[in-house]
C-alpha cells in the first residue's frame, strides 16, 4: 500500500468546505483553522479520512470562555487538537459558539475518545453536544449547579483568610458538631 | 496507675476503671484505611519500618469503618467526597476519634476553590489537627501522641451513660 503525499490541510478545507471556512491563523509552527460550528462533523471526518491528511488522533478538545471580551464572534470557542501519526504534524480546528446557545455536534462517531473529552467540556464550561451517547457530568458531582470554568463563576465559596478577617470568618464557618 | 503490691509478689495492680479503660483505648486504636491524597503517602511511610506505627498498635488499617476506632483524614477532601466522609464517620462505632492530617484536611490548605472543602471539620468533628504539607512522620506521631493524651484525659461521665 503506498502512502499518499502530505497535502496542505488549509488548502483542502478551503476548497472542499468553502462556505464553512472562516479564517486561518499561523503562529510559529501551529496552524489553526477557524470554521463554522454547524459543519464540524463533515470537516473533521474529512480531515481524518482523506489520504494525504489522515489526522487520526484527537489529542484534546478545549473549550474557552472569553467572558468580558465580546469582540470575538462568540462567547465560547471550542478547539479540536488533531495529530496525524502518519505525517507527524498537528492541526487545530476552532469554532466559536454564541453565548445563548453553545451547542455543537458531537464527534464521538469519528473518534470514540471524544466521549470523555466532551463530557469534561460540558461539565466545566456548559457546552452541549448533540447526539452524545452519555452527556453528563464527569468531574463534579452529578447534581452540581453551574459550570465552574466559566469566567463568571466564583472561584471559591470562602474568602481568603488573613489575620485581619480571620475572626469573622471563623465565627461564620459551619463547623460540624456530632 | 498505682502499683501497690499486696501479699508479696502476687503482682496486683490497682487503678481506677477510667484509667484502665483509657489506657486500653490508647493501646491499639485501629485506624480506618482512608488516605485521600499526598498526605496518605506520608502516612504510609509513617506506617513503614523506619517510623513504625506498629509500636502504637496501629499497624493494621481496617478497611471497614465498623471495625475502626480512628479516622485519619489524610489529604484534601473534595466536595464530591464530603458525603462519603460523613457516611464513613457515621458508620464508625463509638468510641471514635478523628485526626485531620495535613493543611488540606485542617483548613483547605493551598486550595481555596469551589471543589475543596475548606477544612474537613465542616463535615465531621475533629479531635487533633496536624499541620504540614505534608506533615513529616515525626509530626504525625506527635499528633497521635497528642490524641493519646486526650484519650487519657477523658472522664468516665462522658462515655459511660
Amino acid at each position: 500500500m503506498t502512502i499518499a503525499e502530505a497535502h496542505d490541510p488549509v488548502e483542502s478545507i478551503k476548497s472542499v468546505f468553502a462556505d464553512a471556512f472562516k479564517d486561518v491563523v499561523l503562529f510559529r509552527d501551529e496552524t489553526t483553522i477557524h470554521v463554522d460550528p454547524g459543519q464540524i462533523v463533515p470537516i473533521l471526518r474529512y480531515l481524518r479520512d482523506t489520504p494525504g491528511l489522515i489526522y487520526n488522533y484527537l489529542s484534546d478538545i478545549s473549550p474557552v470562555d472569553y467572558y468580558p471580551d465580546y469582540s470575538r464572534p462568540g462567547r465560547f470557542s471550542i478547539s479540536y487538537h488533531l495529530y496525524s501519526m502518519l505525517y507527524n504534524r498537528r492541526l487545530r480546528v476552532k469554532a466559536y459558539l454564541p453565548e445563548e446557545e453553545p451547542v455543537i455536534e458531537s464527534v464521538t462517531s469519528i473518534w470514540p475518545a471524544a466521549n470523555w473529552l466532551e463530557r469534561e467540556a460540558y461539565d466545566m464550561m456548559g457546552i452541549e453536544f448533540k447526539n452524545h451517547p452519555n452527556l453528563r457530568r464527569i468531574l463534579n458531582p452529578i447534581d452540581w449547579d453551574g459550570h465552574p470554568h466559566r469566567r463568571d463563576y466564583p472561584l471559591s465559596y470562602e474568602t481568603i483568610q488573613f489575620s485581619f478577617n480571620a475572626e469573622e470568618i471563623m465565627q461564620r464557618k459551619p463547623f460540624a458538631r456530632e | 496507675m498505682g502499683v501497690t503490691p499486696k501479699l508479696g509478689n502476687l503482682g496486683v495492680v490497682t487503678a481506677t476503671v477510667e484509667e484502665a479503660v483509657n489506657w486500653a483505648r490508647t493501646g491499639a486504636t485501629w485506624p480506618l484505611l482512608f488516605g485521600l491524597a499526598c498526605c496518605a503517602i506520608e502516612y504510609m511511610s509513617t506506617q513503614a519500618s523506619n517510623y513504625d506505627l506498629a509500636r502504637f498498635g496501629m499497624e493494621l488499617n481496617r478497611a471497614s469503618p465498623r471495625q475502626a476506632d480512628l479516622m485519619i483524614v489524610a489529604g484534601r477532601a473534595t466536595r464530591k467526597m464530603a458525603p462519603v466522609i460523613r457516611q464513613l464517620y457515621d458508620q464508625m462505632a463509638d468510641p471514635k476519634w478523628v485526626i485531620a492530617m495535613g493543611d488540606c484536611a485542617s483548613t483547605g490548605g493551598v486550595y481555596n476553590n469551589y471543589a475543596v472543602v475548606q477544612g474537613v471539620d465542616e463535615i465531621i468533628p475533629v479531635d487533633v489537627y496536624i499541620s504540614g504539607c505534608p506533615p513529616r512522620p515525626e509530626q504525625l506521631i506527635h499528633g497521635i501522641m497528642t490524641l493519646h493524651e486526650k484519650i487519657r484525659g477523658e472522664r468516665i461521665s462522658e462515655w459511660a451513660s
